[in-house]
This record gives C-alpha cells, sequence and structure tokens, in this order.
C-alpha cells in the first residue's frame, strides 16, 4: 500500500507541476516574442543612449508607415499626424498620432504596437511612446501623442518597409 | 494489495452497488455507459448539423445554436465519449492483462468516474442559460469565447471536472500498471494496450492541467481583470492558442494511441500470428508521444507566426509519418502469412488501419504549411479529423467492444449483426466524410451553417450518409444489450488464437480478477 | 429550389456519358487560383497527393492480397515469424527520404509566400464581426475605404426559414458583398490584417493562402494577380453567429481601369461629404435608411426589428429608438456599446448612411419619433 501510495504523490506532483507549467508559458512566451519580434515587442531605450550606440547611415532609407486601428467599441478619433516617413537607420525621429475624445464621458485608452514585417521589430527602439502607458482623456478633448524612435542601422537589407501599427483600446474603468 | 480482496465477495446489491462500487469491472462498465451516452447525445448534435447542412440555406436552426452544436458535439465526443470508452477499457483490461485482482486505487477510481456525470450535466444546462451554449468551437480561443454569455463559467468548470477526472484516472493507471504487474510480467512483457495506456496516461497527466492552466485563464481574463489574452492588457489572444494547443496536440494521441494497443491485440488473434515488432512497436509509440509535444503550432500556421517557425513545426509535424508508418508497417507485416478469419472485431480493425491511414495521408498533407494555408479551416480539415478518429478511435473502441464483450458478459454477441454493423457502417461513414474532401478543397470554411450552392450536392450526400451512420449506432447499442441479457456461451478462450492472461480468465470474469497472482513465463 | 432535383441532378451528372464536364462542375479538387502562388501551393499539394497515393496503393495492395491469400478458410497454415531488424529499418528509412524530398519544395514554397518586400501597394484589412474593411494606406488611392458586408439580397435569402431561391444567385450564394475590394493587376499588393473585436481569417482561394486577422496585432501577406476577375472567399475562422455570412470579394481591374475606380471613388467620397451639408426628406432618409440598415444591422436586430432578446434587444418599441430627443440613439450607433456586441459604426459609416439608418429605426416597425439630418450626425461626431 505505501508503494501506491509513493507512486500516486509522485505523479500527482507531476500534474501539479504541469498547471504550474501552463502559467509559466506566459512568460516564456514573452520571452520568445522578445527574440522573435512577434506581437510588436519593440525595443525600449533611451534618446541619450540611442545617439551614443547608433552611427546614422545616410545611404540607406527605409519607410516607416504609421496605422491607427480601433477596437471595435472605441469612439475615439485616432491616427497618425503622418501617414510615412523617409527615415535613415540609425538617426532620431520624432512624429506623433493625435487622439480625441468625442464621447460626453472621459476615457482612459491603451494603445497596443505591433511591427511588420516581424523580423523588423527587433531593429526597432523607441525612446518615447505614448503606448508606454494609459492614456486619459477628458470628454472632447483631444491631444498630441507622441513617438520618438530610431531604427538600428542592422537591420538586414531586404527590409525596406516598416509598418508600425497602433491598435487604440477603451480600458476605462466602468464608473462605480 | 488491498485489504478488500482478501475475502472473496460479490458485488452489493442494487443501484447502491453502482454509486458506490470500486470493483474494477464495475467502473469500467460505467464508464464505457456513460461514454456510449454521451456519444449517443453527441452523435444527435451531429445529426443536427448535417440536417441543417442538407441543403444551402438557413433551415432548421439558428446561426448560434448551430455554432453551439459544432462546439458542444465536439467537446462531448472527446471528453465525454471517447476519452471515458478508453478509460473504461483501461478499467475492465488492465489489471485482467497483467494479472492483478483489481486497479490500485479503487476509491479514487469510484471517485474520478462519478465527478463525469456532473461534469457533462453541467455542460448541458449551459444550454438553458441565457445566450445559450457555448458556441466559440471546442478550441474556445479568446477573443470569441469571452463573448460567451452566463453560461461561461459553468463550461469552464465542467471541462475542469472532466479534467480533473481523467488526471485521477490516469493516476490510478500509473500506479497499478507500474506496481500491480503479476511476478515475470515485466515491462518489454506487457500486452501493447497496457503500453500504450501507460504512455497516454503519462500524456494525460502532462497535458490536462496546461489545459486546466488555459481555461482558467480565459475564466480570470472574464471575470477577475487578468489579461492574459486581451493585447488592451499587455496579453495576446495567440498565447492562447499556444497553450492549448500545447495541451491539444498531445490530446489527440492521448485519443489515438489506446487504438493502436486494441488493433495490436486484435490482428494477432485473428491473423493467429503473434504480433509483428513488439519493440519497435512500443518504441514508435513512445517517440510519437515526444514529438506530440513539440509539433502543436501545426494547428496555427495561419496565425502569421515568424517563417523559422513555421518551418520548425512544419518538419517536425512530417516526422511523425515515421514512427506512425513503422506502426502501420508492422500490423500489415503481421497479417502477412497469417491465417485469417474475418470476425466482427477483426473487420473493424482492418477497417481501422484502412482509414486512419487515409486520414494518416490527409495528416501528412496538412503538415505541409504552405499548402495548409489553402486546407486550413476547410472541411478538407473537418475529414482529415473524422477519418482519424470516427473510423480511427472509436472504430478500435467498437472493435474492442466485440472483442472483449465475450468475456466480458460470457456470451458471445450475434456474429451476423455484428458483421452487418460493421458493413453499414464503413459504408455509410465513407459516404459521409470522404465528401468533405472535396469539398474543403473546392473551398468551403468549416463551422458554417449555410454555404454556397456549388457545395450543395456534396453536402447532401454527406449528410445521407451521416443519417445512415448515425442510425446504424443504434444497431450497436441493440447488439451489446443482446449480448449482456443472453446469447451463445463464451468458451474461456473465447477466440482461437488469443493470447494473454485476460483469456485464462472464465467468461465472465470472477468479481476479482487474480486474486492468486499468475505466474508468467 | 427542391431537393429532389438537385439530387436528380447529380446522379445524372455523375452518371451521364460526358462526365468530363459533370466533374469541371462538381470541384473536386483545390484551385489552381490565379496568381503564382496558387499555382505553387496547386503543384506542391498535387505532388503530396499523388507520393500518398502510391504509398496508399502499395501498402493497401499488399494489405489486400494478404487478406485474400492468407486466410484460415484457404487452409493457410500461420508463419511464426515476429522479426526483422532489416524491414524494420527499410520502412523507417524509405519513409525518411520520401519525406525530405517533400520537405525541399514545401520550403522554398513557404519562403516565397512570407517574402512581402517590395510592394507596389499596402491594403490594410480589417475584420470585423460580421464584415471587412478595407483601408487603402498608399499610392493614388490612400485614404479611400471600403466597407464590404454580405450583399442586401444574399442578406434577406439567408435569413432563417426564408423561403428564397437560391439558383437565382448561381454559384455566387453568400459569396456577394455590397462593395468588393478594388485592386489592380499585375502590382504586389501588401495586405495587413488585423481585427477589431474577434479573431477573422480572410482567405480568397484564388490568392492561394489564408492569413488571421488579430485584434490588437497586425499580419502581412501578399499577392500579385495577373488575371483581371472576381474572386472570391469567405472568412475562415469561427467569428461568431454570423461567421458564415461575411464574404470576401475581390475584383481585380487592369490599371487604367482601377485608376478611373479610385478616382470615381474618390469623387463620391467628395459627393457624400457635400450631400451631408443639404437638408434630406423623410422619405429620402427611410429609403437609404432601409438599406442600410438590412447590411448591418438586421443580423442581430432582425428585419423586422424585433432583436433577439436578451443579447440583441428589440429596436421596435424601444425607448431609446423612440425618445423625442435622438442624442442617446446616435450616441450608441456613433460610439458603440462597450461589453456588448454593439459595434462603433463611427468608422463603418458616413454621415448620411448614420442619419438615414437613424432615422429609418425611429419610424419603422410603427416607431414614430423626430427624424436625424446628416448635418447633426456631422455636429456630434
Amino acid at each position: 500500500m505505501t508503494g501506491h501510495k509513493t507512486t500516486f504523490f509522485k505523479i500527482a506532483l507531476i500534474s501539479v507541476a504541469m498547471f504550474g507549467f501552463g502559467y509559466l508559458l506566459v512568460p516564456l512566451y514573452d520571452v520568445f516574442c522578445e527574440i522573435t519580434g512577434l506581437n510588436g515587442k519593440t525595443g525600449q531605450i533611451d534618446a541619450t543612449q540611442a545617439t551614443a550606440v547608433y552611427q546614422p547611415d545616410l545611404t540607406r532609407t527605409i519607410t516607416v508607415q504609421f496605422i491607427a486601428n480601433h477596437n471595435a467599441a472605441m469612439p475615439w478619433e485616432f491616427a497618425p499626424a503622418v501617414n510615412r516617413l523617409q527615415v535613415h537607420p540609425g538617426k532620431l525621429y520624432t512624429t506623433h498620432y493625435i487622439a480625441q475624445n468625442q464621447t460626453g464621458n472621459d476615457m482612459t485608452a491603451q494603445a497596443v504596437p505591433s511591427v511588420a514585417p516581424t523580423a523588423a521589430s527587433r531593429y526597432f527602439d523607441k525612446t518615447e511612446c505614448f503606448c508606454f502607458s494609459q492614456q486619459h482623456l477628458k470628454a472632447g478633448a483631444r491631444k498630441q501623442m507622441p513617438l520618438q524612435f530610431v531604427i538600428d542601422p542592422k537591420i538586414p537589407d531586404r527590409i525596406q518597409t516598416v509598418t508600425l501599427a497602433y491598435s487604440l483600446f477603451d480600458v476605462t474603468q466602468p464608473a462605480n | 494489495m488491498s485489504t478488500a480482496t482478501a475475502d472473496h465477495h460479490g458485488p452489493a446489491r442494487g443501484l447502491m452497488r453502482w454509486v458506490t462500487t470500486t470493483n474494477h469491472k464495475d467502473i469500467g462498465s460505467l464508464y464505457l455507459l456513460f461514454a456510449l451516452i454521451m456519444f449517443l447525445i453527441g452523435g444527435a448534435m451531429a445529426m443536427v448539423i448535417r440536417a441543417e447542412l442538407f441543403q444551402p440555406g438557413l433551415q432548421l436552426v439558428d446561426p448560434q445554436f448551430f455554432n453551439s452544436m459544432t462546439t458542444v458535439h465536439a467537446l462531448l465526443m472527446i471528453f465525454g465519449a471517447v476519452m471515458p470508452a478508453f478509460t473504461g477499457l483501461a478499467n475492465w483490461l488492465i489489471p485482467m492483462q497483467i494479472g492483478a485482482p483489481d486497479m490500485a486505487l479503487p476509491r479514487l477510481n469510484n471517485f474520478s468516474f462519478w465527478l463525469l456525470p456532473f461534469a457533462f450535466t453541467m455542460l448541458l444546462s449551459t444550454f438553458f442559460m441565457n445566450g445559450g451554449g457555448p458556441a466559440s468551437g471546442w478550441t474556445l480561443y479568446p477573443p470569441l469565447s469571452l463573448q460567451m454569455d452566463a453560461g461561461f463559467p459553468f463550461m469552464i468548470f465542467a471541462i475542469h471536472l472532466a479534467g480533473i477526472s481523467s488526471i485521477m484516472g490516469s493516476i490510478n493507471v500509473i500506479v497499478t500498471i507500474l506496481n500491480m504487474r503479476a511476478p515475470g510480467m515485466t515491462l518489454m512483457k506487457m500486452p501493447l494496450f497496457v503500453w500504450t495506456w501507460l504512455i497516454t496516461a503519462y500524456l494525460l497527466i502532462a497535458t490536462m492541467p496546461v489545459l486546466a492552466g488555459a481555461v482558467t485563464m480565459l475564466l480570470t481574463d472574464k471575470f477577475a481583470g487578468t489579461s492574459f489574452f486581451s493585447a488592451a492588457g499587455g496579453g495576446d489572444p495567440v498565447m492562447y492558442q499556444h497553450i492549448f494547443w500545447f495541451f491539444g496536440h498531445p490530446e489527440v494521441y492521448i485519443l489515438i494511441l489506446p487504438a493502436f494497443g486494441i488493433v495490436s491485440a486484435i490482428l494477432p488473434t485473428f491473423a493467429r500470428k503473434p504480433l509483428f515488432g513488439y519493440s519497435s512497436m512500443v518504441y514508435a509509440t513512445a517517440s510519437i508521444a515526444f514529438l506530440s509535444f513539440i509539433v502543436w503550432a501545426h494547428h496555427m500556421f495561419t496565425v502569421g507566426m515568424p517563417v523559422v517557425g513555421e518551418l520548425f513545426f512544419m518538419y517536425a509535424t512530417m516526422m511523425i509519418a515515421v514512427p506512425t508508418g513503422v506502426k502501420v508497417f508492422n500490423w500489415i507485416s503481421t497479417m502477412w502469412r497469417g491465417s485469417m478469419t474475418f470476425e466482427t472485431p477483426m473487420l473493424f480493425a482492418v477497417g481501422f488501419i484502412i482509414m486512419f491511414t487515409i486520414g494518416g495521408f490527409s495528416g501528412l498533407m496538412l503538415s505541409i504549411a504552405p499548402a495548409d494555408f489553402q486546407y486550413h479551416d476547410t472541411y478538407f480539415v473537418v475529414a482529415h479529423f473524422h477519418y482519424v478518429l470516427v473510423t480511427g478511435a472509436i472504430y478500435s473502441i467498437m472493435a474492442a467492444v466485440y472483442y472483449w464483450l465475450p468475456k466480458w458478459t460470457g456470451h458471445m454477441y450475434d456474429e451476423r449483426l455484428g458483421k452487418l454493423h460493421f458493413w453499414i457502417s464503413t459504408i455509410s461513414v465513407n459516404v459521409l466524410f470522404f465528401p468533405q474532401h472535396f469539398l474543403g478543397l473546392a473551398g468551403m470554411p468549416r463551422r458554417i451553417p449555410d454555404y454556397s450552392v456549388q457545395f450543395a450536392d456534396w453536402n447532401m450526400i454527406s449528410s445521407l450518409g451521416g443519417f445512415v451512420f448515425g442510425l446504424s449506432q443504434l444497431m450497436f447499442v441493440w447488439i451489446i444489450f443482446k449480448a449482456i441479457r443472453g446469447g451463445r456461451k463464451a468458451t474461456d478462450q473465447v477466440w482461437e488464437g488469443a493470447q494473454g492472461l485476460e483469456w485464462t480468465l472464465s467468461s465472465p470474469p470472477p468479481y476479482h480478477s487474480f486474486n492468486q497472482p499468475p505466474t508468467v513465463r | 429550389m427542391s431537393a429532389s432535383s438537385r439530387w436528380y441532378q447529380l446522379l445524372l451528372a455523375l452518371f451521364s456519358l460526358n462526365a468530363g464536364t459533370a466533374v469541371a462542375d462538381y470541384a473536386l479538387n483545390m484551385t489552381q487560383g490565379v496568381t503564382r502562388t496558387s499555382q505553387a501551393v496547386y503543384d506542391l499539394h498535387m505532388i503530396i497527393f499523388w507520393i500518398c497515393v502510391a504509398i496508399g496503393i502499395v501498402v493497401f495492395g499488399v494489405m489486400i492480397y494478404a487478406m485474400f491469400r492468407h486466410r484460415k478458410s484457404r487452409g493457410v497454415k500461420a508463419a511464426q515469424f515476429h522479426e526483422s531488424t532489416t524491414m524494420e529499418l527499410v520502412w523507417t528509412l524509405i519513409p525518411i527520404i520520401i519525406l525530405v524530398s517533400m520537405a525541399i519544395p514545401a520550403t522554398r514554397v513557404l519562403l516565397a509566400m512570407e517574402d512581402t518586400s517590395d510592394a507596389d501597394m499596402t491594403i490594410k484589412v480589417t475584420g470585423i464581426q460580421w464584415k471587412w474593411k478595407y483601408d487603402y494606406v498608399d499610392t493614388e488611392a490612400e485614404g479611400l475605404s471600403v466597407v464590404s458586408s454580405l450583399h442586401p439580397d444574399h442578406n434577406e435569402a439567408r435569413q432563417l426559414g426564408a423561403d428564397a431561391d437560391l439558383t437565382v444567385f448561381g454559384d455566387t450564394y453568400l459569396l456577394d458583398v455590397d462593395n468588393p475590394l478594388v485592386v489592380p493587376t499585375g502590382k504586389k499588393i501588401r495586405f495587413l490584417l488585423t481585427a477589431a473585436d474577434v479573431i477573422h481569417s480572410w482567405w480568397v482561394p484564388d490568392l492561394g493562402w489564408k492569413k488571421d486577422a488579430i485584434p490588437g496585432f497586425i499580419n502581412e501577406s501578399w499577392t500579385i494577380i495577373d488575371q483581371p476577375g472576381v474572386y472570391r472567399g469567405q472568412c475562415a475562422e469561427l467569428c461568431g453567429r454570423d461567421h458564415a455570412f461575411m464574404p470576401v470579394v475581390v475584383v481585380a481591374k487592369e490599371p487604367a481601369e482601377y485608376a478611373a475606380w479610385v478616382a470615381e471613388q474618390k469623387q463620391a467620397a467628395v459627393d457624400i461629404a457635400n450631400s451631408a451639408d443639404r437638408v434630406w426628406t423623410k422619405a429620402e432618409l427611410m429609403a437609404k435608411g432601409e438599406a442600410v440598415y438590412q447590411t448591418n444591422c438586421a443580423a442581430c436586430h432582425q428585419p423586422n426589428g424585433q432583436g433577439l432578446p436578451p443579447v440583441f434587444p428589440a429596436l421596435a418599441g424601444s425607448a431609446m429608438a423612440t425618445a423625442e430627443d435622438p442624442a442617446a440613439h446616435i450616441d450608441i450607433v456613433l460610439n458603440g456599446k462597450a461589453g456588448s456586441a454593439m459595434t462603433a459604426y463611427r468608422d463603418i459609416l458616413n454621415d448620411v448612411d448614420l442619419a438615414a439608418v437613424i432615422t429609418y429605426e425611429r419610424n419603422a416597425w410603427g416607431n414614430q419619433a423626430s427624424i436625424v439630418q446628416p448635418a447633426d450626425i456631422k455636429a456630434t461626431r
């Protein structure tokens, strides 16, 4: 009988561990995304560091497209200030998106970045982005939301266009 | 050894016998009966699906209800019919095949069975709640699954209960096999059904908790404000698919490995020749189990993975063809130069090999990522997994029932009816599923209640096949019922070529299988 | 269409002498499509299909031979061999060689399919329950936006229990939309795919691929269509109640015709903006509103305005749709309702459509309330 008990607990322990492993897959997935650049997990560095580390490569020009998406029940006006920029790798650029809350209620939004092609996101470093934190807008308010980035000069030659998309989600806490 | 076995007693009387039983045969019968009921309910849902698809246009059900039918049909058939049926067979057969008196943990055994009726009653009760039953497909992909209304937590808890049940069932199987083999029954002497179940049980232990984790994350995403799968909070809906299929692909093998064991028991009996390549069968099973953990993302080639990932999962998936091929070749070598007869179990086993291999071929085609971009989420996939699950897993269960029913009941089943059941089922199941290959290739997506008219003819043929296949299963119920009630007395050996410990016991076997451990040479 | 007549037609087709044409009518195989990619995928599919057929003939041939020759009834005595290392090695190695020979062309095609570089234009595809929205993000079509829903005639025919004659739609039943995606031929078009609510999957078999549209993220894919024509497909990922009813229609036009179409669309956008400034009559609004309602609202709120309570509320007699002040009504249509299936129509419909549909909802099915002018919508935006 003791033999059964030992085996039972050993195997039960495996199943409990596997339940934990299910949750461990969440951070593992993040690591995986960081390595592959999946899900727009772009680099994040600060501006002084960026200018120190990268040498601008003026011989190359890359087109950066800016896209704005709305999640279904997100009524804000949301658009990039410019639809595209021609940039040199290694040089710091600043642009912005414009958001306006046209509803009669104060709202909070979260912008979720995504980069295509996936391979480009590893070389796309943001120094400042409105997606780093939630954005609050009072009823009817309008806001310019800044975005500062630099492209790593090591970006492969075959990538000539990089698309940066933001999807805007309504994360307003329901009023009590 | 369990203390209860010392004094030789029979079963208790009346209904309470079934509620309180800790006997492996009683519990095995309960599992099989439960699986049969779920098979019939899930089958009835399939009939609704095929009836709506009989003609283009919406005639019978609302699209939302149709989606519930496809979703719950899958959940019932996978978690309610095939898995409990295999567990029932394990309960009946493993102690008899390894020379043990009973399962190692009899009370746990009772508990793991009785969780199931509650789990599935809860699942089915969601149909009567606000918003109806689950309708997001059995894979429950968020964000769609999170749109489910009042029934959502009940569905999640039902999955939890069914999961706990099968984890405990697996623990019992492992403890029994590791600790209770008769003297001389070394691991490499075990019948293949025991081997395949041992490996299946480990797969269950490793993956059911991951499914439990995934659906718990869904639950907290909906009610507790976490955002594992919502982009707004830093999560990702695709991550759910990764976690789900990390469970889901091994699950596919959970549904088929015991079938391999059954076929490996039946073929030698009716070929009157030992199984070809026993040890390579064991190794092939183990390598299939291993590979099943590294191929999950072939279910999601279209989600937009990095190309390196797509290549890896494509190659790994193609590799599965090798050990699976070894099994099929070994089975055919077992038949080669045998002295074959074709009683009903053999017919189902041969049907299994042919049609499972057809499903294997379409599986190989699906593994080719660029071609999968066309096949994915079409009826081609539906045809593929019904070939491996209906004419694979379910055919093996039917083969097993015909094969061991005389041992269990002490009566031979009606051979003429059994053969008729096989032939009607086999013809109709091919009329049902083969045209679905054409539909998928021609461009019909899966999970749709209405379709364009150029798909009409094959759908109508498929539905007709479906109705015949569905109705012919009532024959199966009748044949079993008849054999339980009476029939020609079965000998202990039952089949001329049968080998193994279970055939040394009387038919029906004593309440406690082996009180004195048999000697295994 | 009666069931028996189609059944009869099929029998006729299967058994008639000109079986060749019959097979063409009843598609059995994957389409070769209209792009190099779809052709490559088709070729790959056929190679692997024939390899499987060849293996099947050998394996099943041996098995069936054994089943007929090695029977007890023929007096065969069973052999007792049960092992052969040589054979087992052979049937491990041969499949590996076959698999490698499959993997090489498959890898080549896959790498080509995933190469989105050097595109001539980009189109954003957004999946919404249950329609598609296409935004042209660059070239001369920049700023154009097309919302593509199931064609109203089909939408009417597919209602539960509708006694419609589906044969009038030919082979396009459920595969036709109000506004198709129009693209030029001969250009490399890069698609960015995303979704606004749940996961959808954008699929046109003739282009040779499908790709998931995932809320919050963008996926990319590409095509070059050489042949002008109309290419149809459907959403391929279960996305809720009306998953079956969100077709994809791509119209490929010669570059010159395409340019004309772009100019026409731009003019139409200007016209709508202008017409939003004038005062519309109630009859005009009701007529337009009914069409907009059937396309966008009828799936949930039902053509008769009764909805499907409790999930989809009735509009007929509802407090909001009959209130004297239309502000709340305009707000919910414009901005949607968080936590429900009600989408924000701000970016899907223009001012005129919005005014028309709200007016229609306020004055159909016995409702009698104020009308809404396009200018009111413009002011609220």
